[in-house]
């Protein structure tokens, strides 16, 4: 019994959650919330790789864009074409991790900063492909993206319009928030079960020793590829949802910085340890929003802005992760020994 | 009897250095088969060209009736053959019934899908490979460290936990890579008792082992290299007054490991 009332308790506190936080910090907060859970489930693609399978992937930001590109051109005025939601996920899922199984496969020789180098040079690719498929056939509209991209929607019904339900009304930002919190949940959910699997404990042997693991009997090349696909898949589902809340994507949105970024919310939270790197993605969204606070607070204390909040914080940032490096090696909440 | 594994003519070169040269080893069904030598006489690089790791230059390996040669590590545990390792290479940040379980991935079948929806074919698979891998824990004496982290073990219990995780994959040849190594006497006697037991069991053992009286106290045939090449083969009675191998160890300057010992 307590497990389902577990499960009673996570489902009443995610339907809440958005009225609570616009409640306490408005509902700007009801987005960055929604768009924490999305970074936390890219995050999570990432961690099979990196933290899982212990394989360093610098150009993950790509299967995201994978995912994006392929939402883009799926639903919006560039093929006229309009797909549902049901469809465009697992197209995107499986595309990317298509291309992750792709990229993966002339890796699979490489270890530690080669191969992080490589797949550096793999996103780059990427990233220079979308921005280069205008020409001769335009399919990708270069640098200037694709834009009028159609809302998320789910049965019909549009996650940009209020949804009527009695006589409540639930902003769009709200619908938002539900839908992310709970793939990222589900996505939280897979990787826990990836972990306790026999899957899980191959990519685990991998990234101790791999010669003790391939003395155990296992393929190693394969479960590297499974895990290179399996975290792209992750990864393209939420480029998926990235673009269908934007509206716009653009090949500049998908740099190497994102891809760090993407890594460091991993590291910051804990390696390997799936609640840890939920919270990682939600301080590394949230932290950026919260320093833009910084300038009305130099007005009212000093009377004008001397430092430019966006510049304080990639200082800030900078500061946090050495910090956290020095006082706290294997992240905020790492994975503890069973 | 057909031999469980045979080699024949295994060669293997590291740039200037012939580190096996020619060699022939056959391991009957239900042997302890000790493999020892000098220092460098190429136990370990014979160990690993058996196992996968290394692909001989020239020859054959043959387990079961399958040629095992050029085929990679996890095909060869597939044939039957598990090893230990020299230098302890457990998973050091799983728990002990964790690396044990990585020992019976063949033993399982589930994927992704298995796993992703929690299907109970594939909870009652790993519950099965649990408790089967409990109960190899216990067998070995360690049963009651199960979730400790495995390098908070002490030496001699991972080397028994090695020892279960090669178990884990349900070998017909177990080759154990000097499980003696730096256990205290009555370590080494426990570890004696294991290894009589698994023969018992039916279990076939190669043994690399530098402590002589193990070797010759446990094994049912011995096979002595040196410089990479098969210098005598047999009953540890035999063997023991060959005179090359005599030789080999009196030359070899460590009078520890003096077979007359």
């Amino acid at each position: 019994m307590p497990k389902r009332w577990q499960l009673v308790a996570v489902v009443v506190g995610l339907l809440a959650l958005p009225w609570l936080v616009d409640a306490g910090l408005g509902v700007a907060w009801v987005r960055i919330v929604g768009f924490a859970a999305l970074y936390a489930m890219l995050a999570l693609g990432l961690n099979i790789v990196v933290g899982y399978a212990g394989l360093l992937d610098l150009g993950y930001i790509a299967f995201f864009a994978v995912g994006a590109y392929l939402y883009a051109l799926t639903g919006s005025p560039q093929f006229g074409l309009h797909w549902p939601l049901w469809a465009t996920l697992p197209l995107a899922a499986l595309l990317a991790g298509g291309a992750g199984a792709l990229l993966g496969a002339p890796t699979l020789r490489l270890r530690g900063d080669y191969l992080a180098i490589v797949t550096l040079g793999f996103g780059e690719i990427i990233r220079i492909f979308l921005n280069n498929l205008n020409t001769p056939v335009n399919v990708t509209n270069g640098p200037q993206g694709i834009n009028q991209i159609d809302a998320l929607s789910l049965g019909g019904f549009s996650l940009a319009q209020p949804f009527q339900l009695g006589g409540l009304t639930v902003p769009p930002a709200y619908l938002v928030c539900y839908l992310f919190t709970g793939l990222a949940l589900l996505v939280a959910l897979a990787s826990l079960r990836l972990e306790d699997s026999r899957i899980g404990r191959a990519w685990q042997a991998i990234r101790e020793d791999p010669l003790a693991a391939a003395a155990c009997g296992i393929d190693v090349k394969r479960y590297k590829l499974l895990a290179f696909a399996l975290g792209a898949s992750f990864g393209g589902v939420a480029g998926a949802l990235f673009a269908g809340v934007q509206g716009f994507v653009s090949p500049e949105s998908f740099s190497l910085t994102e891809s760090i970024m993407v890594l460091c919310m991993i590291v910051l939270g804990g390696m390997g340890h799936v609640w840890g790197v939920a919270l990682g993605a939600l301080i590394l969204t949230a932290l950026p929003e919260a320093l833009r606070a910084l300038g009305p607070l130099q007005k009212s204390l000093l009377g004008q802005v001397w430092v430019d909040p966006s510049d304080l914080r990639m200082l800030v940032f900078g500061l946090a992760l050495i910090g956290m490096m020095l006082l706290r090696p294997h992240g905020l909440w790492p994975r503890s020994a069973q | 009897m057909r031999p469980l594994l045979s080699a024949t003519g295994v060669s293997k070169r590291f740039g200037g250095v012939q580190a096996l040269d020619a060699v022939d080893l056959s391991i009957s069904p239900g042997h302890i088969h000790g493999l020892i030598g000098p220092n460098g006489a190429g136990k370990t690089s014979l160990f690993n060209v058996l196992t996968g790791l290394y692909h001989a230059d020239t020859g054959t390996v043959q387990i079961d009736g399958r040629i095992t040669s050029g085929v990679p590590p996890h095909e060869i545990v597939a044939a039957g053959l598990s090893r230990t390792f020299q230098n302890i290479r457990l998973f050091a940040s799983l728990s002990v019934l964790d690396n044990v379980l990585v020992g019976a991935h063949q033993s399982g079948r589930s994927g992704v899908l298995g796993a992703l929806l929690g299907s109970r074919a594939a909870r009652a698979e790993q519950d099965a490979l649990r408790e089967r891998c409990a109960a190899l824990l216990d067998r070995v004496g360690v049963g009651a460290h199960a979730l400790r982290t495995a390098s908070e073990l002490s030496y001699g219990d991972q080397r028994r936990v090695e020892i279960a995780r090669a178990l884990a994959a349900t070998p017909k040849l177990l080759a154990l890579d000097e499980p003696a190594a730096g256990m205290n006497p009555s370590e080494t006697d426990a570890l004696r008792e294991l290894l009589q037991s698994l023969r018992d069991d039916g279990l076939t053992l190669l043994l690399i082992e530098h402590d002589v009286k193990l070797v010759m106290g446990l094994c049912d045939r011995v096979t002595v290299l040196d410089f990479g090449r098969c210098i005598a083969d047999g009953t540890p009675d035999t063997v023991r007054r060959d005179p090359r191998v005599i030789e080999a160890y009196l030359g070899s300057g460590e009078p520890h490991t003096e077979p007359a010992a």
